[in-house]
């Protein structure tokens, strides 16, 4: 079973994902970084492939991802540096990234490696469902690759239904009409979405991203979805970490506590 | 039949890499702007403007000393004396009429040159719409007197300080922009560029080029269709308006001028039909200068307006197919170029359209040959170059 199946199937509440970007704040990180996310508590871990032109990421993502290319990151360098993670990771880890460098790495390889190194899904955020249907979908249901879509405040009913029905794993509920890492606090009219959205009772679970930086912004987005995906708030913790491994899984701890 | 498609595509390249978030964006947008655009009030709106505003129709001139010079038929179309400067007034007084159709209330665009951002920020003036331009850092310091132009106009002026902080980095801004403020807001993408349907949308503003052209050239040859067009390229609007209704007629020659640089092997280049591969950027897939990890580089140009990495997808279709022939002029013959035309026409072009002028002596014709250069802008903008290139 994939190992996102199997987490859902067990744990309905306060699901944590943590996003951080390969390669950053130094090349070799990777791996202690992901190590430290899983012992902090946390249930996803979210790898970010650095991009030249993130266009849906705000400063702190984007810096992340300069940063990274500028140490040499690349998919070739993340997948040798992924062989053998599952040795010590156990919780479910999804691949995000932007299609272009996945492309040209070849798509077919691109989830072929996934698969053979141990990743369960991919978030790419620039792959509109309907390319996804019509060119990809056979090759990660080949490679058992888990596809997960975003959703705004301002898909429709209609829409949201329809990637619901496309989607098997969990649906990312982007929290606000933001890039990543824009806004904080949680307004009324988000709650009103969020509201929503769970009223619509969909077959896949729901985490929320964009703007969720602590134990406040995590508990209460989690009383209307499965759980949360913070991103920037991690990147900006872990840019200035002075020991990477404790500061990250203190954390991880003071948000999920 | 060079046709978009339903979802999108010329041929292998277009569609609508976006994320979700711009979605309802984009699907309003595809929705609508066919019909809007064919509506009679949208047509009477935008063509009473085109010709009171703009000052179309554009003139097709003679050029009697440089076809002497080049021993062919040559005439200019003359974009550079639309208001503004340039061509690129035509897709923004569009684009605006339909934002407002659209009930939109804020226009935000990009720029490189800054001939986009001021042809936007006019007609945002004229429509009394509020507006954002985003704009390179770098850029911002080299072209400072039409950062000014924006402002007096009224618009706000915000780097983009991410990259290279070029023209691309500047779309990116603005694309994050536009996730950022979804509802009330319309974005003015300048060119040939970006998800379906701009690159379609952009091109039929701009078709109004070609369509004077076909009068143009029947009253003064006797013909509808030239031996050849030329026109220069970055993301290509000027060149997509000066081929759209040339592009079904296989006798007329496209030629299509890049931006070498200082050579397409010098690394300092943005000829994008030599350097770059199939690859998605800005939300479609087209031919795109990248590494091969698909990361991608920073391209060089002496014109702002052509140094940009990719190329519409039209163009990539063109060049694919062979329908269009591409050729690179470097900096420093575009700049001789731009004297040339000054001297023996006394008409100073923009450095992008002085690289189509350059292209006459990269290719072969006949001394009967009617070849049509789109004179897509003026130099005023471009002075400071002009100057500190100094071969004059």
């Amino acid at each position: 079973m994939n190992r996102i199946h199997y987490l859902f199937n067990h744990k309905k509440e306060r699901v944590l994902s943590i996003y951080f970007t390969a390669g950053f704040p130094n090349l070799e990180d990777t791996l202690p970084i992901m190590e430290a996310i899983q012992a902090g508590g946390a249930d996803i871990i979210e790898i970010g492939v650095p991009y030249s032109d993130p266009i849906a990421d705000g400063p702190t993502i984007q810096d992340s991802n300069m940063i990274a290319l500028e140490n040499g990151m690349s998919l070739k360098k993340l997948f040798s540096q992924l062989v053998g993670f599952r040795a010590k990771i156990r919780i479910p880890v999804v691949m995000m990234g932007y299609l272009n460098p996945i492309i040209q790495y070849g798509m077919e390889e691109f989830c072929k490696k996934c698969q053979e190194v141990g990743i369960d899904g991919l978030i790419l955020p620039d792959l509109p469902m309907q390319q996804y249907l019509d060119e990809f979908k056979p090759i990660f249901d080949k490679y058992g690759l888990v596809n997960t879509f975003l959703i705004s405040p301002q898909t429709s009913e209609n829409r949201i239904r329809e990637i619901d029905s496309n989607s098997d794993g969990f649906i990312y509920m982007v929290s606000a009409h933001s890039i990543t890492g824009a806004k904080t606090g949680i307004s009324e009219e988000q709650i009103a979405y969020f509201e929503r959205v769970k009223a619509m009772n969909l077959k896949n679970p729901r985490l929320i991203g964009f703007g969720i930086s602590d134990s406040e912004s995590f508990s209460t987005v989690s009383r209307y979805s499965n759980g949360a995906i913070i991103g920037s708030a991690f990147i900006k913790k872990i840019k200035d970490a002075k020991n990477l491994t404790q500061d990250i899984q203190e954390y991880i701890q003071s948000v999920i506590k | 039949m060079i046709k978009v498609d339903e979802k999108g595509f010329y041929g292998k390249f277009g569609g609508a890499y976006i994320p979700e978030m711009l979605h309802p964006n984009i699907e309003e947008l595809r929705n609508n702007y066919e019909s809007i655009m064919a509506s009679p009030e949208f047509q009477q709106e935008f063509q009473s403007l085109l010709r009171d505003f703009v000052g179309r129709p554009t003139p097709l001139y003679f050029a009697s000393r440089l076809s002497e010079k080049h021993k062919a038929k040559i005439y200019l179309k003359r974009e550079d004396l639309c208001h503004t400067g340039a061509h690129k007034i035509n897709n923004t007084v569009g684009q605006i009429i339909l934002a407002k159709k659209l009930g939109k209330k804020r226009i935000i665009a990009e720029t490189g040159a800054g001939q986009h951002g001021v042809a936007t920020a006019t007609v945002c003036a004229l429509m009394g719409m509020d507006c954002t331009i985003y704009m390179g850092s770098v850029d911002i310091q080299r072209q400072r007197p039409n950062v000014e132009r924006m402002k007096i106009l009224g618009a706000k002026v915000v780097p983009a300080t991410s990259g290279s902080q070029t023209l691309k980095d500047a779309t990116n801004e603005a694309m994050r922009q536009w996730i950022n403020n979804p509802v009330d807001t319309h974005y003015i993408i300048g060119s040939v560029v970006g998800p379906h349907p701009y690159p379609e949308m952009v091109a039929r503003f701009q078709s109004v080029i070609s369509q004077e052209m076909k009068w143009q050239l029947k009253e003064k040859e006797g013909r509808e269709n030239p031996d050849l067009i030329i026109a220069c390229v970055g993301g290509g609007s000027n060149a997509a308006g000066a081929f759209y209704h040339y592009y079904d007629e296989p006798l007329v020659r496209l030629i299509a001028a890049e931006a070498a640089g200082l050579g397409v092997t010098s690394g300092k280049s943005a000829a994008t039909t030599v350097l770059g591969t199939s690859g998605i950027l800005h939300g479609s897939k087209t031919l795109l200068m990248q590494t091969a990890d698909g990361q991608v580089v920073e391209p060089h140009s002496i014109s702002a307006g052509l140094d940009y990495p990719g190329i519409g997808p039209v163009h990539a279709h063109l060049f694919d197919i062979g329908r269009a022939e591409f050729v690179a002029v470097e900096d420093e013959d575009a700049m001789k170029a731009g004297i040339e035309l000054s001297r023996l026409e006394g008409i100073i072009p923009a450095i992008e359209t002085a690289h189509a002028i350059h292209a006459l002596q990269m290719i072969e014709y006949k001394s009967d040959d009617v070849i049509v250069i789109n004179l897509s802008g003026r130099g005023d903008k471009d002075l400071d170059t002009y100057i500190k290139w100094g071969g004059y």
